[in-house]
Parts: structure tokens; sequence; C-alpha cells
């Protein structure tokens, strides 16, 4: 057993004005775009129909959200109860994360007043990965506020609710592990139908699975990641370091699986001459390579596993690699030909900006007034 | 905790997922023309590039001529069409491709060529297969690739699978449409032929049934250049034939195997990648794609024994928990 408590405080600091100034600017380039379009705002075309919104918001961002997932993996079926301390945080992440890329689809969506059509039947089409996505992501979204709703019951003193919904909670959590190992699988898939657009270095079957891989060890990542940022930037002790060095050692296999399928795969497909042949992208396939070794490297050793600073580095490198393969896939190594070119605006970035910021935001918000981090030991 | 669960769950959820990755290999043709399929052959080395068949596509599918940078930095819009390639307000578009001095038509070297595009009405479209709300189908008799705006929910996956490039969106609108070449649909069921091939004046684009455009395109790649061919105009079964002087040809029809075959056929007589149309395989992304996920989704089987296991996995943990979200 392990309590948890709001760390109140302040909420109105200086770095959450600036956040609320981020967002307000990306609302007024929201309104933008609802107004004039998304051409508006943003330098999509006809080569590029998707850009940072998609492949950072929805992507990365989905990626990031995969704490929650990753931790119950561990706790409900691999049965390792001791992460159990780790798990609402990372809900909780987890939540704002699909949230916020549910946020960002709609946004991103052209015709987004028939955003309903995903949902009837006679419109379905089960040939389409991006319909899988679709679903189980909406899906996803609702199921990870379920898992998360025990908080605000025993903020409420629900008693009685929160009783009741531990003896069916396990239901959701078979579904919350179900619906992110399909669709961030699927979310790699999305890219085969695009062929030879996209190039052969990252072109392949194993796309889903790669993706799968990559999601579960981000999410462990992110866990340490965040963990040690706020407990630094929230002035608290670094009393999980043991715990999180423990966990962060499940980022190895899962990095050596995901390496020897990608090599493995290049080999046998006769690709791996093209990462010297073709110049820009050899130096963004290296690099992300490289983010890849670097926690595997540092985490090698049990001494660096015990150092907060260590693990910090280890998944930030985790979660950039993570992010770079994903943003190579979807927006370097696609080329539409025709001389079609593609670099985020700066309104669009600031929308993404903006994005991010309400995610700061809401966290800042959640820890100061929910329970949701692990108390500080009595002293 | 009992091991073997775990082993048990291990082993199903790798399996399911890795399962579905080996049939990814195996990837093939699916899907065949429909008997009742339609087509356009364009034939450059006959085009002119007198961009009639533009001039007829914009008529006859009410969209706007495009106008320049420096027209409309003078006020004016309107009078000229200056677009330079397919986009939401042009469905077919003739473009020129030249090399050198450009002095011969249908030269690769020092020459020149025309080139027409417009969606290639895929025999099995990624479009189709990618669009989640079923806005793209592919018409069961004609074979003809129809958008539906009140299914569509502008999510430009469609843009993303083509590999011509074709679906473009409406970027400057608040309520964008997706927009592409319907072979006229709409002038078909009336019992007229694409608005294209009607005004064509030299039998470039002409309108048939697949069948008929591709034995004739067959023909045509084996004449003689120098010597002289009788040009169906229009259409396949118009009657009404030209004699032109026999270009070159290079001996290849694209669109006969290109990602599974097209509707929309082109012959020409410089390389066809030099005229910007992409090299592909065989089968088209949408059977490569589909067949993965099918092989995972495969009856919902790997899921649902998935969600089985995850099910009695999650209840075994949380039985003895009392008050743990």
């Amino acid at each position: 057993m392990h309590n948890r408590e709001a760390l109140g405080g302040k909420l109105l600091t200086k770095p959450f004005w600036i956040l609320l100034g981020l967002a307000g600017i990306a609302g007024l380039l929201i309104i933008k775009r609802f107004l004039f379009g998304i051409g508006a705002v943003t330098n999509l075309s006809d080569g590029y129909p998707w850009g940072i919104w998609i492949v950072y918001d929805v992507l990365v961002g989905t990626a990031l959200g995969c704490g929650g997932y990753s931790i119950a993996l561990l706790v409900y079926i691999f049965n390792k109860g001791e992460y159990h301390p780790l798990i609402r945080a990372a809900l909780m992440t987890s939540a704002f994360g699909y949230t916020l890329a549910g946020v960002s689809i709609f946004i991103d969506i052209g015709r987004y007043w028939q955003m309903y059509n995903i949902f009837l039947p006679w419109f379905m089409n089960f040939n389409s990965i991006m319909f899988e996505v679709a679903a189980c992501i909406a899906t996803y979204v609702l199921i990870l506020w379920i898992e998360f709703s025990p908080t605000f019951m025993e903020k409420l003193k629900a008693h009685n609710a929160l009783g009741k919904m531990n003896k069916i909670i396990f239901v959701f959590i078979a579904i919350g592990i179900l619906l992110p190992t399909m669709h961030q699988s699927s979310l790699g898939s999305l890219m085969i139908i695009a062929g030879e657009k996209v190039s052969p270095i990252w072109q392949t079957g194993w796309l889903p699975l790669l993706f799968l891989i990559t999601a579960i060890a981000m999410g462990y990542a992110i866990v340490v990641f965040e963990s040690l940022f706020s407990a630094v930037a929230l002035r608290r002790p670094l009393d999980e370091t043991p715990l999180l060095g423990k966990l962060s050692g499940a980022m190895i296999p899962l990095l050596i699986v995901f390496m020897l399928i990608r090599f493995g795969d290049l080999a046998w497909r006769g690709q791996l001459g093209n990462i010297f042949n073709d110049g820009l992208l050899g130096f963004f396939f290296i690099m992300e390579n490289i983010l890849f070794l670097i926690p595997i490297v540092i985490l090698a050793s049990a001494e660096n596993r015990m150092k907060a600073s260590k693990l910090f580095w280890a998944s930030g490198a985790m979660l950039l690699g993570g992010a770079l393969y994903r943003f190579d896939t979807f927006l370097v190594a696609f080329d539409p030909g025709l001389g079609y070119h593609y670099f985020p605006s700066a309104s669009e970035i600031m929308i993404t900006v903006g994005i991010i910021s309400i995610e700061i935001m809401a966290y800042l918000i959640f820890v100061k007034k929910l329970p949701v981090l692990t108390a500080v030991k009595p002293s | 905790m009992n091991l073997e669960r775990r082993d048990f769950l291990k082993v199903l959820s790798v399996g399911a997922l890795t399962a579905g990755n080996v049939t990814s290999v195996f990837a093939d043709i699916r899907k065949t023309l429909s008997p009742g399929a339609v087509g356009i052959l364009y034939d450059g080395t006959i085009c002119i590039g007198c961009k009639a068949c533009e001039a007829a596509c914009k008529q006859y599918n009410d969209m706007p001529p495009e106008s320049g940078s420096l027209e409309k930095a003078h006020g004016v819009t309107d009078i000229w069409d200056v677009s330079n390639d397919l986009s939401e307000n042009t469905l077919n578009k003739i473009k020129l491709y030249q090399d050198g001095d450009a002095s011969e038509r249908n030269r690769e070297e020092n020459g020149f060529a025309f080139v027409k595009r417009a969606c290639m009405h895929c025999v099995d479209p990624d479009c189709v297969s990618a669009c989640p709300v079923t806005a793209l189908t592919k018409n069961e008799v004609t074979g003809i690739v129809e958008y539906n705006k009140d299914a569509c929910i502008g999510c430009r996956y469609c843009m993303v699978a083509c590999p011509y490039n074709v679906p473009k969106f409406e970027y400057s609108e608040a309520l964008p449409l997706i927009q592409k070449c319907e072979m006229c649909a709409h002038r078909q069921a009336e019992g007229d032929i694409p608005a294209c091939c009607e005004f064509c004046p030299t039998g470039a684009s002409l309108f048939g049934s697949v069948t008929d455009l591709l034995e004739e395109a067959r023909k045509r790649v084996k004449l003689v250049a120098g010597s002289t061919y009788d040009y169906p105009m229009r259409s396949m079964d118009s009657g009404d034939l030209t004699p032109k002087t026999v270009a070159p040809y290079i001996n290849y029809i694209y669109g006969e195997k290109e990602g599974g075959g097209t509707q929309y056929l082109l012959l020409s007589a410089v390389p066809f990648a030099k005229l910007g149309l992409p090299e592909l395989s065989e089968t088209s992304g949408a059977s490569k794609s589909e067949s993965i996920q099918h092989g995972i989704y495969k009856g919902m089987i790997a899921p649902v024994a998935l969600l089985g296991g995850l099910l009695y996995g999650a209840y075994q943990t949380t039985k003895n928990e009392n008050t743990e979200g």
C-alpha cells in the first residue's frame, strides 16, 4: 500500500502564465483555421497532406501517452506490483496525451462536422487502417478517463462509487491494454499503403511491430523522464529513482528486439547499402539509431540505473529516438515526388506549442489539486 | 503468481502480432477489372497540347479557371487558366516535357512531348482502401472511383495513399472537399462520354471499355514509326477515324500493370519516368496494407483471444486490491 497526495500550492505561477499565453495564441490561430481553412495557417499541400499536427500531436503525442499502457502491462499482466505507485501519474499523462491528440485530429481534419461518420456502421471501412486507428483511439480516450476516474472519486470522497469501480476496473484495464496494442501498431501500418512514396529504408511490412515496440519503450521512458523532471521542477525528493532505474531496464530488451528486426529486415530486403547512398535520409537513419543506442548503453550498467541524471539522459534519448523514428517515417522519408516540399509554418508550430502548453497546465492543475503523486514519506 | 499464465500471455501477445506480419510478405495481385470497366487511353504521341480537354473538363465539372500571381496582382481573374498541375480546381492537366532545344516532338533528347494527368481509376485503388468512412468507392460496374462528400471527414489519408497524388484538398475553404476526376460519371449516366474525350480534337484522349483500350494500346506500341495508322476519335466505337503518321512508341503501356493496373492508360514516345509518372510495383499499396491488417485481425480472433487473456490477467491481479486505481 502507498498513499497519494495532492501537492497543493499556488497554481498561477509565472511559468503557468507563460503557458496560458502560448495557449491563448494557439486559440486565436485555431479560430483563424476554422474561419479561413487549413491552408490559412499551415504549409500543408497536395503532396504533403499531413504535417506536424498529425506527426507530432497524434503519432508522437499518443506514443508519449503510452505510459499508462506500458506500466499497466507490467503491473497487471506481468504482475509486477512494485510499479503500482507509478501507474496513476502515468495514466493521467496518457489521458492528457490521448485527449489532446483527439483535439488535434479535430483541428486537422477538413470536414470535422462529419467526424461522427467513423461510428456510423454504413460508413465504416474495415479495410482502412485509418478506420481502425480512429475508432480505437476514440474508444481508448474514454477508457483512459474511466481508468483514471478513481482519482476523482477519492477527491470527492465517493467511497461507494469507488468500491463498485474497483470491482469492475479490471475490464477497463484489459481493454486499456488491448486498444493501444492495436492502434499503436496500426499507426505504423498507416504508411504501408503509401508504398513507394516512403523511402525503402523505412517502408516495410514490419512497421506495425516496430511502431508498437517503440511505443511501449517510449511509455517506460516517459514515466521515468516525467517523474524525474517533475521531481526537480516541483522540488520533490528523488525517492523513486531506484524504482525508475529498474523500470528503465525494460527498455533494453525492447530496443534490442527493435534493432534486430530493423536491421534484419533491411538486410533481408538488401537495403542496408541505401543507408550510405542516400545522404540526408542516411543521416536521419543514423541519428535515430544513435538515439536508440544511448539508452541501451547507459542502462546496461546497473550502477547507471541508480543515478537520476543517467536515467534522465537515457529516457530523454529514448523519447527523442522514438519521436524521430515517427517523424522520419511520416515526413522525412515521405517523398510524394513532383517537387513537393514541406516545413511547418509558424502558425502551425504555434498551434502545436499551444496544445503542449495546455497539456503541461493540465498536469500542474491535476498534481496540485488531485491525489496523483505518491505521498512523500512522513518525516 | 502462476508463472505459466504469464508465459502463455507473452506467447499469445507476441504471436498474435507477428503472425500478421509474416503474411505481409505474401501480398499479391488480388483484384481484377470488372467486365463493364470503362477507361481512357491517352496517347501522348498524338496530343498537340491544345488543352481543349482541360477547358471542357472545367466547363462540365463547374471548375473555375485558376489565376496566376501576376493576374492577381493586377486584380484580373478568371480570364486565363494558368493552373500548373492538378489541383482542387483542375481535375485533368496537360503537361509539357522538354529537353535541350526542344526542336522535335515526341523525342526524348532535344525534343518535347505532352502528357495528360488525371485520376488513374486504379483497378485496386489505394484511396478506396485507405478511406475510413467509405467516401471513396469503386463503382462495381464501371470501375470509376467515385467520391461521396457526405461521408468524407477530410482526413486526407487518400492523398497520402494515392501513388499519383491525385486526390486534392480545398485548403483555402472553411468547409473543404476532396476533388478528383470521376471520369464524368454524371455525363456517362446520360449516355455521354467524358468531356476530355468528347472535345479532344486529335483522339489523344480516347474513351472506351478498358479491354478494348488495352487491345488498341497493344496494337499501337507495335506499329512501325513513320507508317500511317487510322486513330479512332473520341471513343473506341465512334467510327470516326483520322489517319496520322506513327511516332516511335515506347513499347510499354503505362497503367497496364502499375499498382495492380489502372483504367486510365498512357502511351508515349518519351520514357514515362521523364513525364513524372512514378515507377510502381505490380501490386497495389492497398493489397500490401490490407493483407497485413487482415492478417492481424483475421476474424478478430487474435484481438479477442488477447482480450480474454488480458481480462483474466487483470482480474487475477486486481481482485485482492482494495482502493487502488
